[in-house]
C-alpha cells in the first residue's frame, strides 16, 4: 500500500453524475468533451434540480456519447434525430427538463432541419452542441462548421464550403437563450448551462472544443494543451454581441459570451393558449400545468 | 373471427382493460377508413401523434388535430417524416401510447426509425396508406407495393408484425390490434392500408369502451437498483419505464446489454438480434390472423389481402358460379407470415392465385411456403387501380381441372 492510497480522498463532486462502470470513456487524450460533461454535471448539481426530471437526449458521434456516460435517464438516438425525439418526450410530459447534447455534425448537418424548427417553435430544450469543426467518430471529415480551408479527411486540399455561424443560425431561427464558450472555458461553461437548466424555451449553447487526434493532427494545431491554448489567446468575450458578426475563421478569433437571453412563449403555452381560446371549455388540455386558467 | 375475440386470444393472460371512453366514438357511423383509423386510435388509447402531410393518409390526421385536443392528446405537425417517426418514440418513452401515418414516399423516409424502434424495444404504430410508387408514384392511387418494404426496409434483421384492413370497419379494428400488439411485443407494428380503404366510406360501428379490450404498457414494479431494461420475461419481451420515474436508464440504438449499456461484440449481437428476432417468430402462431371463404372443398387457393380481397372475393364467387372450387385466403395478419397454414393447404390445393396491387410481393412468400407442391401464381397489378375480378377470374379458371371446367 501505498501512502497515497491511505490519505482520505474527497469524493469527486460529479462523481454521482456519471456511470462509473462504463469507463474508461471513449473519447481521446485531448478531446474536449469530457471536459464539457464535467461542467454539465456542476451545472446540474447547482441547479438543485430534481434529477429523476432531467433527461439527456443524444444522437450519433463522439459528443452524441455523452447520453451514455451520465447517471441519468439518457436516450441515444439516430443520427441527426435527437431534437424531434426530445420534442417528443417534451410535449408528451412537459414536467420533464430535456437537454439535447449532440456534436455540430449531428446537430446541424444531418440534424440541421429539426434545429431550425426546433427553435422556430421555441420548443423547451436545451440543446448543448459541442462544436469540434469535424467529425470525429468517422475519422475527421468535413461538417458544416469546419472553417474555410482547414484540411479535413474529405477536404484534403483544405475546406471550400462557407461553414454556419451556429450562434446566427440559432438566434435567426428563433432561439431565446445563445452562447458561446469553449471548452477552456469551465467556469463559463458551467454557469452558462445552469441559466439555460432554469431558462424556459429553446436554449442553444456552442461549445468550441479541441478534436487534437483528427481536426488538429491534419491541421497542425499540436496536441490538446496547444488548442487549449489557441481557445484562451483568440477567444474575444463579448457579451451581447452580434451573432451575425460571429463566424469562426481558421484559427481566427473566437467571439464567446452569452449573445441572446429574451422570453418568448414556449411551443406548449402557445399551443394551450390557442386551444383553451378557441375550443373553451372543450378542451381537455395537455399534461403539464401549461393550461391557462 | 372478429378482432376482439382475436385480442383476447393473443394475449397470453396478460393484463387488459377497457377502453378510455374518452377517446371512444361508440355509435354507428359512415366513415372512410382514413377517419375509422384515427378513431381506432383514440379507442386504443393513443393521445398522441406526429405527421407530416402526404396523400392519401393526411385525412387521418386531419381528423387527429380536430378531435385530440377534445380528449386530451397533442397532434404534431413535424418538419418531416424522419421527425414524425422518432418524435412518437419520444411520446412513447415519456409514457403516451403514440403512431404516425404516411404513405409511400414518407415511409421510406421513416425506415431508420422502424430499426430504432426494433432495437430499443419501442412500442408504437405506423399507418401506411399505400399508393402506386416508387418514387412519388401515384400520389392519389392505390398500391400494394409497400408490403415488402414493411417487413425488410430498415437495414439489419428485424421481426415486425404488420396488419391490412379490408374496409373502414377494419381500419378501425386493426388499428385497435396494433396498438395492443405493439405493447404485448414491444415491436413497432403497421397498419397497411391502401389509398382504396383509406378513401372508401362504409358504415363502421364503434363499440360501448367496456367492450373494447386494450393492452396497457407494461411497467416495471421492481425499483431502480433492480430494473434491468432488456431483461426479458418468458416471452422474451422486457419491462418497461417511463422517463421522469426516476430509473436512469439508459437506451440506446446500439447493440446493448441486459442494463441498456452499448455492448459493440459478437456475444451481445448474438443475444440481442436473436431475442428481438425469437419474442415475434417463437409467437407466430399466436398473431397471425386470416379469413377463410369456401376454402374446406377448395382446389384453387386465391390469396389476397386488403382491398385486393374484395375483389378476389367476387373472382371466388364466379368460379363458383361455374362449378369450380374455389376459396379466398385472406391475410389479416400480414407480417408474420401464415406459413403453417399454407403449408397445410399444399396438401389439397390444386393451385395457388396470389393477387396484389405490385408486382410480385407477398407471392414469394406464398411460393416459399407452398415449397413447390403446388403452381403458384401472381395476378400483378402495377399500382393505380385495383383488379378486375375477371383477371383472378382467368387464372382461377387457368388452373382448375380441366374436366370441371368443361362440365
Amino acid at each position: 500500500m501505498s501512502v497515497l492510497a491511505e490519505v482520505p480522498l474527497a469524493p469527486n463532486p460529479v462523481e454521482a453524475f456519471i456511470r462509473s462502470e462504463r469507463i474508461p470513456h471513449v473519447w481521446c487524450p485531448g478531446c474536449g468533451i469530457g471536459t464539457t460533461v464535467n461542467c454539465f454535471s456542476r451545472a446540474l448539481l447547482q441547479s438543485r434540480l430534481n434529477l429523476e426530471r432531467v433527461v439527456v437526449v443524444s444522437g450519433i458521434g463522439c459528443t452524441g456519447r455523452v447520453a451514455g456516460y451520465l447517471q441519468l435517464t439518457s436516450f441515444h438516438t439516430t443520427h441527426g434525430r435527437a431534437i424531434p425525439f426530445a420534442t417528443g418526450l417534451k410535449v408528451a410530459n412537459p414536467e420533464l427538463t430535456v437537454v439535447v447534447y449532440s456534436g455540430d455534425g449531428d446537430l446541424v448537418s444531418i440534424g440541421g432541419n429539426h434545429f431550425i424548427h426546433a427553435a422556430r417553435r421555441n420548443q423547451d430544450l436545451k440543446v448543448i452542441c459541442v462544436n469540434n469543426f469535424t467529425y470525429g467518430m468517422t475519422g475527421g471529415q468535413v461538417t458544416p462548421t469546419t472553417p474555410l480551408s482547414a484540411i479535413s479527411s474529405t477536404t484534403p486540399y483544405g475546406c471550400f464550403e462557407e461553414p454556419f455561424n451556429l450562434p446566427f443560425l440559432a438566434e435567426s431561427a428563433g432561439a431565446t437563450y445563445v452562447a458561446r464558450w469553449t471548452s477552456y472555458h469551465v467556469r463559463q461553461l458551467t454557469h452558462a448551462m445552469g441559466e439555460m437548466l432554469r431558462k424556459k424555451g429553446f436554449s442553444f449553447l456552442e461549445i468550441i472544443s479541441g478534436c487534437p487526434t483528427l481536426y488538429g493532427r491534419r491541421n497542425r494545431l499540436g496536441d490538446g494543451l496547444d488548442e487549449m491554448k489557441y481557445f484562451k489567446d483568440k477567444s474575444v468575450v463579448q457579451h451581447g454581441a452580434n451573432t451575425k458578426e460571429a463566424g469562426i475563421g481558421f484559427q481566427g478569433p473566437i467571439v464567446v459570451g452569452k449573445f441572446v437571453d429574451i422570453e418568448r412563449p414556449v411551443f406548449l403555452e402557445q399551443m394551450n393558449q390557442q386551444l383553451a381560446r378557441t375550443l373553451d371549455a372543450q378542451y381537455a388540455g395537455c399534461v403539464g400545468d401549461y393550461v391557462p386558467s | 373471427m372478429d378482432s376482439k375475440a382475436k385480442v383476447l386470444a393473443v394475449r397470453q393472460g396478460r393484463y387488459c382493460v377497457q377502453a378510455d371512453p374518452a377517446g371512444v366514438l361508440t355509435g354507428t357511423h359512415f366513415l372512410d377508413g382514413d377517419q375509422a383509423c384515427c378513431e381506432g386510435a383514440l379507442a386504443a388509447g393513443c393521445r398522441f401523434a406526429a405527421g407530416y402531410p402526404i396523400t392519401p393518409s393526411t385525412e387521418i390526421v386531419e381528423r387527429f388535430a380536430q378531435r385530440a385536443p377534445l380528449v386530451g392528446g397533442i397532434f404534431l405537425q413535424m418538419e418531416d417524416e424522419l421527425a414524425s417517426s422518432i418524435a412518437i418514440a419520444g411520446a412513447v418513452w415519456a409514457g403516451a401510447k403514440a403512431f404516425t401515418v404516411t404513405s409511400g414516399p414518407g415511409f421510406s423516409l421513416m425506415m431508420e426509425h422502424i430499426g430504432f424502434a426494433v432495437m430499443t424495444e419501442t412500442p408504437l404504430v405506423i399507418v401506411d396508406v399505400q399508393r402506386g410508387g416508387p418514387s412519388t408514384g401515384l400520389p392519389t392511387l392505390p398500391g400494394q407495393a409497400d408490403m415488402m418494404q414493411a417487413r425488410w426496409g430498415s437495414h439489419g434483421d428485424y421481426e415486425i408484425i404488420a396488419l391490412s384492413p379490408n374496409s373502414p370497419q377494419e381500419c378501425f379494428d386493426l388499428t385497435i390490434d396494433a396498438f395492443n400488439l405493439a405493447e404485448q411485443y414491444r415491436v413497432p407494428v403497421f397498419l397497411m392500408m391502401d389509398e382504396c380503404v383509406g378513401h372508401m366510406t362504409e358504415k363502421v360501428v364503434i363499440p360501448p369502451p367496456g367492450e373494447i379490450e386494450i393492452v396497457p404498457r407494461r411497467y416495471t414494479s421492481l425499483p431502480p437498483s433492480q430494473y434491468l431494461p432488456y431483461r426479458a420475461d418468458a416471452h422474451g419481451v422486457p419491462e418497461m419505464v417511463r422517463a421522469g420515474d426516476g430509473y436512469p436508464i439508459h437506451i440506446t440504438g446500439l447493440t446493448h446489454d441486459e442494463r441498456g449499456y452499448p455492448a459493440t461484440n459478437y456475444q451481445a449481437q448474438e443475444q440481442l438480434v436473436r431475442r428481438l428476432i425469437n419474442k415475434i417468430r417463437q409467437h407466430t402462431d399466436e398473431i397471425v390472423r386470416y379469413e377463410e371463404t369456401t376454402l374446406d372443398d377448395a382446389e384453387i387457393v386465391v390469396v389476397a389481402y386488403g382491398i385486393t380481397a374484395r375483389v378476389a372475393m367476387q373472382a371466388v364467387q364466379m368460379a363458383r358460379e361455374r362449378g369450380i372450387a374455389a376459396g379466398l385466403l385472406r391475410p389479416i395478419v400480414v407480417w408474420p407470415f401464415l406459413e403453417k397454414r399454407l403449408r397445410e393447404l399444399a396438401n389439397q390445393a390444386r393451385a395457388f392465385v396470389v393477387a396484389e396491387i405490385n408486382c410480385g410481393q407477398i407471392v414469394q412468400e406464398v411460393e416459399r411456403a407452398v415449397s413447390g407442391r403446388a403452381p403458384v401464381v401472381l395476378v400483378p397489378g402495377a399500382g393505380g387501380a385495383v383488379h378486375h375480378p375477371e383477371e383472378i377470374l382467368e387464372a382461377i379458371l387457368t388452373h382448375a381441372s380441366t374436366r370441371e371446367v368443361l362440365r
